[in-house]
């Protein structure tokens, strides 16, 4: 479960903090079920309309929930999800930037042998236009997302929103953004969330936007060149430098490892088209869908004779 | 963070209990001069926080205290990749037997912590997994283990350790309770060296410690070493910000990793080159202020690019710490915008009004006209 639906009921861990109702009043807003939250100096209060707990296993216990998102700062973020966690929550979306590594792997540990799926760390979300958003994207704007079918992969929060904003200009619309992250370490990987739309059923085609650094784009081709549905992609980072971190710990290129250059053969090879510049997106995404479609009536066609 | 070798094995290893050379830290020829009469001939080294002293001729061996002195003269003030250097280990010189490899470090693909040991000390690692793959041994573990005295003896199993297993295996176990309680990226003894004496002394090492850990080791984060900045570089580390010089001519404030990667990426495929990276993203969406004036204060700055996709990073907040920064510093070089996402239409507004500057719907359309204006 990655891909968030309307029936998803959401625990939003720090509701009470500025960024934290802020963004809770926009989920809301978008529709997104949110049905309770956490503060424990606050417990048993109701913030912007939604019941208060002292922990996410309390909340557990008497608002049910789905899906966990942590506006949570780096020095309390282990702990919050290792709340999350041991309550069940089946989904937890972690928005927190520079949590420490070893906390890091203690969460995806957790995650690992409780069965939870992680998003993130340092990710912006997950949103589907139409139901709802969880994260910190602006997934209740019309400008940027509308309901369509066309899957976005992005570890960037602020090139994920480009991205989805080209698609829409062009009159393209998204079933579903998913923000993995733009840490080295992550819980879903850009194989997993391509895997994830390309199994879902209201997904006709996929926009990938990858960044250099690690090996998850070379992970994904592998993965893209079994699949039948069209890819687009656009690999940040080009005309970075090696050898410095680009603002995302992820970002970060030593030796050939991780290049620009690696990454486009890796996803050429598997016959994903990589763009030059952002807006070449939505051109070649539907040029590769009217192929696509052909191809189907062509073999429908030939199938007939 | 990286440490110096002193650092490392001063703050790290010793406290711990891994067995370090006797050594001194001496800044002049004079400090060097006395530290061998209670050194002897010793390895004379620099300290600066790269893996290149060696070819750069900052280790060098000293028999007498003339020589030690003369050492530490040719070594201070070289400048090894980068590094100034300010600061000379004066070590006692070991009588090596054999040298070995051993390392704990964060596996960022595995998302676990690596055990490395190898019998083919000296080299680089990739350098010895290179030539000869299966001398490298490797033990991962989960997060909330222990290195048992199991694990880290069948490690070395079939290596012909002789008596020095025992002590290795004991070092192994500490190097991963070092890893774990100092928040380490990377702990590195090379080389582990058995001594003809029979000892097992950690000759060299190198630590990084986990930036995003340094608010809960403090004490330790004080003695790293400092990073290779420029001076601009200095000023936005010191605001809170990224920033890193390249060297062209088209200045860049955009918000984001990805997207200030993308606005560089499109400068280049325009045929520009960026001034800087810097972006104003996440927290730091309110330091655009600052932050337009550190790009404005770099060398050549022919033209510039604002590049705002709001998602967190509200864009209006953005645009009037541009604004504002722009009516203080009256640049006269052209801008270029483009701004979507939230808070675009206060944002616009704002530069319309009072920058007279009408953003492009495209940030290809932005890019292109500041690589052409910056020509």
């Amino acid at each position: 479960m990655i891909i968030y639906r309307k029936v998803h009921r959401v625990l939003v861990q720090g509701i009470t903090g500025k960024q934290g109702t802020f963004w809770t009043e926009k989920m809301i807003e978008c529709g997104t079920r949110v049905v309770a939250g956490v503060n424990p100096k606050r417990a048993g209060e109701s913030h912007i309309g939604v019941p208060v707990f002292a922990s996410a296993a309390a909340a557990m216990a008497k608002a049910p929930y789905d899906v966990a998102v942590m506006f949570i700062p780096p020095a309390l973020a282990k702990d919050a999800a290792l709340d999350a966690i041991a309550a069940g929550v089946k989904l937890l979306v972690v928005l927190t930037e520079h949590i420490p590594a070893h906390d890091v792997m203690a969460i995806l540990l957790a995650a690992r042998r409780a069965g939870t799926r992680i998003v993130g760390p340092n990710t912006a979300g997950l949103v589907t236009p139409g139901e709802g958003f969880v994260g910190i994207m602006p997934g209740h704007n019309p400008n940027v997302f509308r309901p369509g079918s066309v899957g976005v992969i992005s570890r960037s929060g602020s090139l994920g929103t480009l991205v989805a904003l080209n698609l829409t200009r062009a009159g393209i619309g998204q079933s579903a953004f998913l923000g993995i992250g733009g840490d080295p370490m992550i819980g879903t990987t850009t194989r997993d969330a391509l895997a994830a739309l390309d199994e879902d059923e209201r997904t006709d085609a996929i926009v990938l936007v990858g960044e250099i650094g690690g090996a998850m784009e070379e992970q994904a081709a592998e993965y893209a060149a079994g699949m039948a549905k069209p890819v687009v992609a656009f690999v940040a980072g080009r005309a970075s430098p090696p050898g410095k971190k680009m603002g995302h710990a992820g970002a970060i290129v030593t030796g050939s490892a991780g290049s620009y250059a690696s990454k486009r053969a890796a996803l050429e090879e598997a016959g994903v088209v990589v763009v030059d510049v952002p807006r070449d997106i939505p051109g070649a995404l539907s040029r590769r869908m009217n192929e696509a479609a052909s191809g189907k009536r062509a073999a429908r066609a030939s199938g007939r004779s | 963070m990286n440490f110096v070798e002193y650092a490392a094995k001063a703050k790290v290893l010793a406290p711990a209990g891994v067995p370090v050379p006797r050594g001194a830290l001496c800044a002049s020829p004079g400090e060097a001069e006395a530290a061998f009469a209670t050194i002897g001939p010793c390895v004379v080294k620099a300290q600066v926080p790269t893996g290149k002293r060696g070819k750069a001729g900052g280790i060098r061996k000293a028999d007498s205290a003339v020589e030690a002195a003369g050492a530490a003269q040719a070594i201070l003030g070289m400048s090894i990749d980068g590094y100034a250097v300010g600061q000379v280990l004066i070590e006692e010189r070991a009588d090596i037997a054999r040298e070995f490899y051993a390392a704990v470090l964060t596996d960022f693909a595995a998302c676990r912590p690596l055990v490395l040991f190898s019998t083919e000390g000296g080299m680089e690692i990739e350098e010895i997994a290179a030539a000869r793959p299966d001398a490298v041994r490797r033990h991962w573990l989960d997060i909330d283990a222990d290195l048992g005295e199991r694990d880290a003896r069948a490690m070395l199993a079939g290596l012909d350790l002789g008596g020095a297993e025992a002590k290795i295996t004991a070092i192994l176990r500490l190097l991963y309770a070092i890893y774990r309680a100092r928040d380490a990226e990377l702990v590195e003894i090379n080389p582990l060296a058995l001594l003809k004496d029979g000892r097992v002394v950690a000759l060299d090492c190198k630590f990084t410690l986990d930036d995003a850990a340094a608010f809960r080791q403090s004490e330790l984060a004080a003695a790293g070493a400092a990073e290779k900045l420029t001076a601009l570089e200095r000023r936005g580390a010191e605001a809170g910000l990224k920033f890193i010089e390249l060297g062209g001519n088209v200045g860049v404030l955009a918000n984001g990793a990805g997207l200030t990667m993308t606005t560089m990426d499109v400068i280049a495929h325009c045929g520009g080159q960026p001034v800087n990276f810097l972006e104003i993203g996440g927290e730091a969406y309110t330091k655009a202020e600052a932050g337009l004036g550190l790009v404005l204060s770099a060398g050549n700055v022919k033209s510039l690019v604002i590049n705002f996709c709001g998602a967190f990073a509200r864009t209006d907040v953005m645009a009037d710490g541009v604004v504002k920064a722009w009516e203080k510093l009256k640049p006269a070089i052209p801008v270029f915008f483009s701004i979507h996402g939230t808070g675009e239409d206060e944002a616009v507004k704002l530069v319309r009004e009072r920058l007279g500057t009408e953003p492009y719907d495209f940030m290809e359309d932005a890019v292109a006209a500041a690589v052409e204006a910056a020509r």
